[in-house]
């Protein structure tokens, strides 16, 4: 009787041992770095907005306070988008000439808004609040990175739940200082293993942060 | 002919036993046998109406898992409180059919019961699938199947791991070992059986199938000896997952604290319950499968009396569980356990006829097989078989919608009845269940024909001591027995 399967056979039956294994460990390790990188994270992703407003030099050039336009973020859960208006206050004056700021005075004498787009987007099943994060010492930097370096805005962090977590687990290692919450560039005056717990103890927070009713209600 | 000898020496010391095989068999005629069910052209229009019955069922059911994808859960019966209903209940009853496989290849192989030899396969092929159906279950009630991959601990995003607390996840770790380790089992035993069918079979196409899924199987020395230690091996895996995957199914309810699920009894009477009902599966398809195949020689009257006792003693173990199920609540003196366990459950409740059905089907009409009379009539056992199989169906029933609907709160007390889509999707299970077996019995061998020619080694050899060489019993149809 003739051979069923030619000498190579052999060969391909080892090789499908390992190429099977070498495949799933491969996939397995692909899933894991792809679902944290930028790809699905979209972190330093530039979206496009319809006016290139630069938080750089609002912030960082000339040092305008973020609560000066995200006026609600000290009182509720969103930070709150500023008005047109909030620019005209300024720009009814400067830079009236400017091509880009065409677009907010267009908004300004129409009374459409600008509809910018969301870069800081949380799933719908996720209760976020500011208030409670900037009024126990999370500073903006924290989540929002160097906004003040940022020409355009874009995602510093993940924002996945594990990195969530991170910081609902063990708060002490972010808290800061309430008035350091809008500074950029912060770095903790004493270690931060000393001054972490005692800020904890000062805005007494307490309970499991990490219970999933906090986020998910 | 070695038919005079060997007729004697099948007969075992008790006289008038039946043997373990008929008399008159030789290395050949086994082999023979067993592989021409598979090779022949064409299975029969038995098998061809059998596979176009099953193939609807099929469909049903992939239609009414179709149509729960589509509109999600809702449209099962099961809501508050009877949140848990048909596909708790499936889930313990076929997880429970598969039982009985594990036993018959693991347990009373390391015993070396030689009658498993010709029902192994076919138990172990009841135990994949029947534990495939009742996978299907808690994997769709998640709501969102295509997230079921969250059930595993794996390194995700979310930095979360599953409730290790939880017995659900305990169940996840339970039946996807159970489910591992039964096809690893089976698929090895079949190894052999692959070789010779590659060797026997006529076709390009069938051959290179048999060749490939074989593994270059070429029946050497060492082959058998890699083979024996890895088969004992899986063999020594598989016994513990006999209590184990039960027990850990029996941990969903007794570990909660609903009245009439809060037992410790939970766990040694679900496991003797799904022997029974594994049992009462394996002599449920073996009883007809012998006679329409006419493998009665290898199949012998021997194997159904074995297994109808083995049935019949865990079935008493299983009365005893309801006994001290009810005595555990009395004996708890907490108002809402003797209410349910004993009150509502046979009294007063709603499904009070559903659980006296349980006990006659389960306690009482099983009983008949202490009588040798009716462990000898094939269509006796078959019919008190399906009881057994309606009854444990009816014990989960029992348990799990009963003390559901009536818990603690009568103000959150409400009857419970399955919808067209669950009768649907059960029915489509059992016609799936039928469907993987018709294929498995035209595609593989369904009695281990190599182990087949061991037992007939062993039972025509066991009256003389003079040794043997003991490879000669593996030789497959290229060696003959001396003096044939």
């Amino acid at each position: 009787m003739a051979q069923l399967f030619p000498r190579s056979a052999n060969t391909m039956a080892r090789l499908s041992i390992f190429g099977g294994l070498f495949t799933v460990l491969l996939l397995f390790g692909l899933g894991f770095m792809l679902t944290r990188s930028p790809v699905a994270t979209r972190e330093g992703d530039q979206r496009v907005q319809p006016v290139q407003f630069s938080h750089k030099h609002h912030v960082g050039d000339i040092g305008i306070d973020c609560r000066y336009c995200h006026t609600s973020v000290e009182d509720s859960a969103s930070a709150g988008i500023p008005p047109t208006s909030t620019c005209m206050n300024c720009h009814s004056q400067l830079f009236t000439n400017s091509v880009e700021l065409e677009k907010v005075v267009n908004s300004w004498e129409t009374g459409e808004p600008l509809e910018w787009v969301r870069v800081h987007d949380l799933a719908d099943y996720v209760y976020f609040n500011h208030s409670i994060h900037v009024r126990n010492g999370i500073g903006c930097e924290s989540c929002h990175g160097r906004v003040d370096e940022m020409p355009l805005m874009m995602k510093a962090e993940p924002l996945t739940m594990e990195w969530c977590l991170e910081c609902h687990r063990n708060p002490e290692n972010f808290v800061r200082p309430l008035e350091e919450v809008y500074s950029f560039g912060y770095h903790p005056p004493i270690d931060q293993s000393v001054l972490g717990p005692q800020l904890v103890e000062s805005y007494n927070i307490r309970g499991n942060l990490d219970d999933c009713a906090v986020c998910h209600r | 002919m070695l038919s005079s000898p060997q007729h004697e020496a099948t007969q075992p010391k008790t006289a008038g036993q039946v043997p373990v095989l008929a008399p008159g068999h030789n290395m050949r005629s086994i082999t023979d046998k067993i592989s021409d069910i598979v090779l022949k052209p064409k299975g029969g229009i038995g098998w061809v109406i059998g596979f176009a019955i099953t193939f609807a069922l099929t469909m049903q059911l992939l239609f009414s898992i179709g149509w729960l994808l589509l509109r999600g859960i809702g449209v099962w019966g099961n809501n508050q409180p009877a949140s848990w209903a048909f596909d708790i209940i499936n889930f313990v009853w076929w997880i429970g059919i598969g039982h009985a496989g594990t036993l018959i290849s693991a347990i009373l192989l390391l015993l070396r019961q030689q009658w498993r030899t010709s029902i192994n396969r076919m138990a172990e092929a009841i135990t994949l699938f029947a534990v495939a159906n009742a996978g299907l279950y808690p994997l769709l009630h998640t709501g969102r199947p295509w997230l079921d991959y969250w059930l595993f601990p794996y390194p995700n995003t979310m930095g979360l791991w599953p409730q290790f607390r939880s017995p659900l996840v305990w169940d996840v770790f339970a039946i996807s070992t159970y489910l591992t380790i039964s096809l690893l089992f089976w698929y090895m035993g079949l190894l052999p059986d692959l070789a010779t069918l590659r060797d026997r079979a006529t076709g390009k196409i069938k051959r290179m199938a048999y060749g490939i899924f074989s593994l270059g199987w070429r029946n050497s020395a060492r082959h058998w000896k890699t083979y024996e230690q890895a088969y004992f091996l899986l063999a020594a895996l598989s016994t513990p997952l006999v209590i184990s995957v039960h027990t850990i199914v029996s941990f969903d309810f007794a570990v909660s604290v609903i009245p009439g699920w809060h037992t410790t009894v939970f766990p040694p009477y679900f496991v003797a319950g799904a022997l029974y009902a594994g049992f009462a599966m394996v002599l449920m398809v073996a009883i007809p499968v012998r006679k329409i195949f006419n493998i009665e020689d290898f199949i012998t009257m021997r194997h159904i009396r074995n297994m109808s006792i083995i049935m019949l003693v865990s079935g008493l173990v299983v009365a005893y569980g309801y006994l001290t199920e009810g005595f555990a609540a009395w004996y708890s003196a907490n108002p809402f356990e003797i209410d349910t366990v004993l009150l509502l459950r046979f009294v007063t409740g709603p499904y009070r006829v559903l659980a006296w059905l349980l006990i006659a089907c389960n306690v009482v009409i099983p009983q008949l097989l202490w009588s040798s009379r009716v462990r000898s009539n094939t269509v006796l056992i078959w019919l008190i078989s399906g009881v057994i199989s309606v009854g444990m169906w009816l014990e989960r029933f029992v348990i799990i919608v009963m003390s559901l609907t009536n818990d603690f709160l009568p103000s959150s007390w409400a009857m419970y009845a399955p919808t067209v889509t669950d009768i649907a999707m059960y029915t489509g299970t059992i016609g799936f269940f039928l469907f993987l077996l018709l294929l498995f019995i035209r595609f593989v061998p369904m009695i281990s024909a190599f182990e087949m020619r061991e037992l007939l080694h062993k039972v025509s050899h066991s009256g003389d001591h003079h040794s043997s060489s003991n490879d000669s019993q593996h030789g497959g149809e290229v060696v003959p027995v001396p003096g044939d």
